[in-house]
């Protein structure tokens, strides 16, 4: 169990290590996660399963907004280069080229079909073991949940597993010197917290709106690398990845909806129907 | 962490934490194991009492100055030195903003599986846990069973009923435990500019989307929500793009289930939706005869909000009398 000795240590190694042999440069590592375009989802009426096979993915939103964060840190602090992070066990090349062309410098590609059942314990592990291969780093930057499966885990995860200091739902956040601080969005209030990098942060989507590449983005981004891994080629233990959670149905909600259309030839008619019926269903007045 | 026994509830929302011993209890009854609260905190022990009553046939309690704020390092450390040593074999962590990270690294600690946001639980024949939960951005439901112990999964507020409170025997187990120094320093917590009442208990909700042109607009909603008794809520659009409004109802906002909830210029995305799907009864105003609003709601109306809405607010004074 980590103890406080250990933490300040950990924290001071870690510390004595971005300032070694790439002294100049401030590596900020983003997690994307190529996800199903949820809203060009369609259902088979009969059996209320998804065709989530030829539905468009995209980056999670979320993520581009970690994805922007991290560039608008770059362009305040300069000398930092963004680094993607991406475990997919399909192939993600063509959204991580969006990615590119936002800004990001390099883009990392777990790419491994073993993935397909992979739950959040082993994408956070996978994601760990990536980021460790990568190298040193001052920040790693989450979206707060992601578009398709909506857990919200995985950022968490990750923190645990990297022993970094952990900021979530953040709506805000500045890195000065070895200092991120942050305000995160909580039930009742805004808390503003801070922490020594490295540390994990992820962010909600009113942090910012997400820039659209310009024709010439895009084109220079063609020049960029994208660093393609398997599981093997981090080493990672197969254990591991074994899903602790079984899924076993997805299905589309039964929707049991009156879809009364209320008519008739003047608003009045309308509305005193419409009162009409609220009063009967019992949910108007006391 | 194989073998394990009983259930145990967490939240740092207290109400959630009553809420989930509702739910608790009957799941430890269809298991025959106890259920178990889990209170840490400052200064707490007051609460015990009361946890037994509505349900908790032990309750944990680790006090200590350090766990005043809740921060993640030292509640995960108390937390994880508990279910090593107990092996709880459902833990049940109220999904709020600081929950849910919690609830997660915990999982990670102890290597186990974890279903967020449950908004139902069950157990099977096979005495697992199996939690049903909203996905692919509201097209979807799914259903999902655990593999590990102890089976982690997170509940959002109000998906459960708060038990009734009876007086009850419980077991108050005071421990010392030490918690872990925060790698996090709480600068500074200011309160939210919210509406005094929160939204996801209002009973009626009068809700507008893009069909409102303009902010001033929104007077047309407080009045029927005055005569309502209700309240207005919004559409993520208005909040996040227009900022017209600080929150929003949506899967990515609050989930609310009010009696009555009404529609004004909400097209009806799947995000929404799946926001309001648990309303007793959904009423859709929309100029858009098209829009998708129509096909989760009970009554719809192809017209004007701008028209509708003074309508129906004089149409239910006048009834009502």
């Amino acid at each position: 169990m980590w103890n406080e000795t250990f933490n300040i240590l950990s924290v001071d190694l870690l510390r004595r290590h971005t300032v070694g042999s790439e002294s100049s440069l401030r590596r900020i590592i983003v997690c994307l996660k190529q996800a199903v375009d949820v809203s060009q989802l369609k259902v088979d009426p009969a059996t209320r399963q998804l065709i989530t096979t030829s539905a468009p993915r995209k980056i999670s939103d979320f993520d581009k907004n970690a994805l922007e964060e991290a560039i608008k840190i770059k362009e305040k602090l300069g000398d930092t280069e963004i680094c993607t992070v991406t475990m997919s066990s399909e192939d993600a090349k063509p959204v991580l080229r969006e990615a590119l062309a936002m800004g990001a410098d390099k883009a990392y590609l777990i790419n491994d079909a073993s993935f397909k059942d992979v739950d959040t314990y082993g994408t956070a592990y996978i994601l760990a073991q990536a980021i460790k291969k990568i190298g040193e780093y001052r920040l790693v930057l989450c979206g707060e949940t992601s578009l398709d499966s909506f857990s919200g885990l995985v950022g968490s995860r990750l923190a645990e597993l990297l022993g970094l200091p952990q900021m979530s739902s953040v709506r805000k956040v500045s890195v000065e010197g070895e200092v991120v601080t942050a305000e995160r969005t909580l039930e009742d209030a805004i808390e503003t917290v801070r922490a020594k990098l490295p540390a994990l942060v992820s962010v909600t989507r009113e942090i910012n709106q997400p820039r659209i590449p310009s024709l010439m983005m895009i084109m220079k981004a063609s020049k960029k690398e994208i660093v393609n891994w398997t599981a093997t080629d981090l080493g990672s233990e197969k254990e591991k990845l074994g899903s602790k959670i079984e899924i076993m149905e997805v299905l589309a909600p039964k929707t049991e909806r009156k879809k009364i259309k209320i008519t008739g030839e003047t608003v009045q008619e309308i509305a005193d129907k419409l009162a009409k019926a609220l009063i009967q269903e019992g949910v108007v007045g006391r | 962490m194989s073998e394990g026994k009983g259930v145990w509830v967490f939240s740092d929302v207290y109400d959630l934490t009553l809420e989930m011993l509702g739910k608790g209890h009957e799941l430890a009854d269809k298991l025959q194991t106890e259920l178990a609260a889990v209170l840490i905190g400052g200064n707490v022990q007051e609460k015990a009492n009361e946890l037994i009553k509505y349900g908790a046939d032990k309750v944990y309690l680790v006090e200590n100055p350090a766990l005043m704020h809740v921060q993640i390092e030292p509640y995960l450390s108390v937390l994880t030195n508990l279910a090593a040593s107990y092996k709880p074999e459902i833990i049940l962590i109220g999904s709020t903003k600081n929950g849910k990270p919690l609830a997660a690294r915990l999982a990670t600690r102890l290597e186990a599986g974890c279903v967020p946001d449950c908004a139902r639980l069950d157990v099977d024949e096979q005495r697992r846990l199996v939690g049903e939960r909203i996905t692919y951005g509201g097209n979807a439901v799914a259903k999902i069973a655990f593999k590990t112990k102890p089976q982690i999964a997170t509940v959002p507020a109000r998906a459960f009923e708060k038990p009734q409170p009876k007086e009850r025997n419980g077991q108050l187990i005071k421990l010392d435990v030490k918690a872990d120094a925060p790698k996090t320093e709480i600068v500074e917590t200011k309160p939210l500019e919210t509406s005094s009442v929160k939204i996801e208990e209002a009973e009626v909700i009068v809700s507008c989307g893009r069909g409102l042109q303009k902010k001033e607009d929104k007077v047309l909603l407080d009045e029927l929500s005055v005569v309502l008794h209700g309240q207005v809520g919004s559409s993520r659009p208005l909040a996040e793009d227009r900022k017209w409004f600080s929150e929003w109802v949506g899967l990515s906002g609050h989930k609310v289930k009010p009696k009555l909830y009404i529609a004004c210029g909400i097209s009806g995305v799947i995000q929404h939706v799946a926001g309001i799907r648990d309303s007793k009864v959904i009423v859709a105003i929309n100029k858009d005869e098209q829009a998708p609003i129509f096909e989760v709601a009970d009554y719809g109306v192809v017209g004007d909000l701008y028209q509708i809405l003074p309508a129906l607010k004089e149409a239910i004074k006048k009834q009502l009398q």
